[in-house]
């Protein structure tokens, strides 16, 4: 820790943000969710479904970043790809691979609506997230 | 044998240290809570619905984890490691299963201002999972020197907080980026002959 402080001496907003951070980071205790858990409800409590959880540490195991945010058109901002149902079943974003040929297909509609309801589009753990706690984007 | 003696001592040991820790006003680590028991199971991981059916078919992070090289931020997954020791092959391509990435391997180094040690960006660790046109265009500039950024943009998920703060290794690694020291930037800055 004493390192830490010694490296940010003079420059003090850096400083103080940095410290903001590592502290929230280290000791947030209410953060549990894995890290880069992406949920995404732009329609799903709207529509009366449990919004959906893309477990993006489980996909980057599998597929290079490339894969989905070039080949696919997913953009680097949760919830602004505007993913819907149509869209999957049209073989567009989560339906590229989730059509029973590649991956599982669509009619698993748990193993994607997965999340506790009403919860908001997120990155889960971002470090958006924890600066600015309570605003989940 | 030893191990085993040592094993039962502690298994004997167990249900005490729990009923102390519960009302031990001076616990080990107070605030801070440890990776390994911070990150809890899908079924009480505050964000997963425990009621849907089939949340026992998802995997655990943990196990996903379990074979792969470790960090001390994020997942706990040294992805770049992980990539190149073979632990985990992702496909480069979803559409073309032949199509092979093509790692571009410059380093860029930014200086930075006040004390910490300049940023050597590697753009091989980069370029192993991405495409050019994933960063150069929206952005960064390609070139050196026209991408200003500050450490409070990147904390709030700009520039290089696209991914480091939500899917990539976070800052709270400062070192993997402020990697290289004053002098030595000096002389590698210089165009090699
Ligand atoms: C591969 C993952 C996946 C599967 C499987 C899946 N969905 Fe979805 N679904 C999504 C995503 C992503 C969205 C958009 C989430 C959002 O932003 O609210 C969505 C949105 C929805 C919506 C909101 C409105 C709309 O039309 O987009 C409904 C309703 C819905 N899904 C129903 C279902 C049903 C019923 C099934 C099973 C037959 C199912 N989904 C299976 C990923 C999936
Ligand atoms: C299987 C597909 C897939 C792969 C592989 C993938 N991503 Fe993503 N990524 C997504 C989806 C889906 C989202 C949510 C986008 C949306 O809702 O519009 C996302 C979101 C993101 C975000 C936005 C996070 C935020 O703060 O809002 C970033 C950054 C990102 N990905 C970076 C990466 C990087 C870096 C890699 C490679 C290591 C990668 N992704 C690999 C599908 C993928
Ligand atoms: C590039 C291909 C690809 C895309 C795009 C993709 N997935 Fe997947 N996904 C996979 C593969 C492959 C698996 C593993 C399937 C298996 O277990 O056989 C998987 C598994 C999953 C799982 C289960 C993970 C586990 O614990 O087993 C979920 C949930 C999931 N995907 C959701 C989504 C959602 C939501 C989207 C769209 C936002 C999406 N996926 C887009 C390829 C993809």
């Amino acid at each position: 820790m004493k390192a830490i402080t010694l490296h940010f001496k003079g420059n003090g907003l850096i400083a103080c943000m940095a410290w903001a951070i590592t502290l929230l980071i280290l000791f947030s205790s209410s953060a549990q969710a894995e890290y880069g858990d992406v949920v995404l409800n732009n329609y799903s409590s709207d529509a009366g479904v449990r919004p959906v959880i893309f477990p993006h540490w489980f996909h980057r195991i599998r597929y290079s970043c490339k894969s989905c945010h070039s080949e696919l058109g997913i953009v680097f901002k949760a919830g602004a790809s505007k993913i819907d149902m149509a869209k999957i079943v049209n073989g567009e974003y989560c339906g590229a691979c989730h059509n029973g040929v590649v991956a599982w297909s669509v009619e698993n509609c748990d193993l994607c609506h997965s999340a506790a309801n009403d919860m908001p589009t997120q990155v889960h753990m971002s470090t958006r997230q924890i600066l600015l706690k309570g605003d989940a984007k | 044998m030893r191990f085993s003696l040592v094993l039962l001592f502690l298994m004997m040991l167990a249900p005490v240290s729990t009923t102390l820790a519960e009302n031990d006003p001076n616990p080990f680590n107070r605030l801070f809570v440890p990776p390994k028991e911070r990150i809890k199971t899908l079924k009480d991981d505050g964000v997963h619905d425990p009621q849907v059916p089939g949340l026992d078919l998802l995997q655990q992070p943990a196990d996903a984890f379990k074979p792969l090289p470790t960090s001390s931020g994020g997942n706990y997954v040294n992805w770049v490691t992980a990539l190149r020791t073979g632990k985990i092959k992702p496909r480069y391509s979803q559409a073309d299963p032949k199509l092979e990435a093509m790692p571009m391997d410059m380093f860029i180094v930014m200086e930075v201002k006040g004390s910490m040690p300049n940023v050597s960006f590697p753009h091989k660790a980069h370029t192993e999972w991405l495409e050019c046109t994933n960063c150069h265009g929206e952005i960064f500039v390609p070139k050196k020197g026209a991408n200003r950024m500050t450490m409070a943009e990147i904390m709030l998920g700009g520039k290089c907080g696209i991914c480091h703060g939500s899917v990539a290794f976070p800052i709270t690694e400062c070192r993997r980026c402020h990697s290289e020291a004053k002098q030595a930037a000096k002389t590698s800055t210089k165009p090699k002959k």
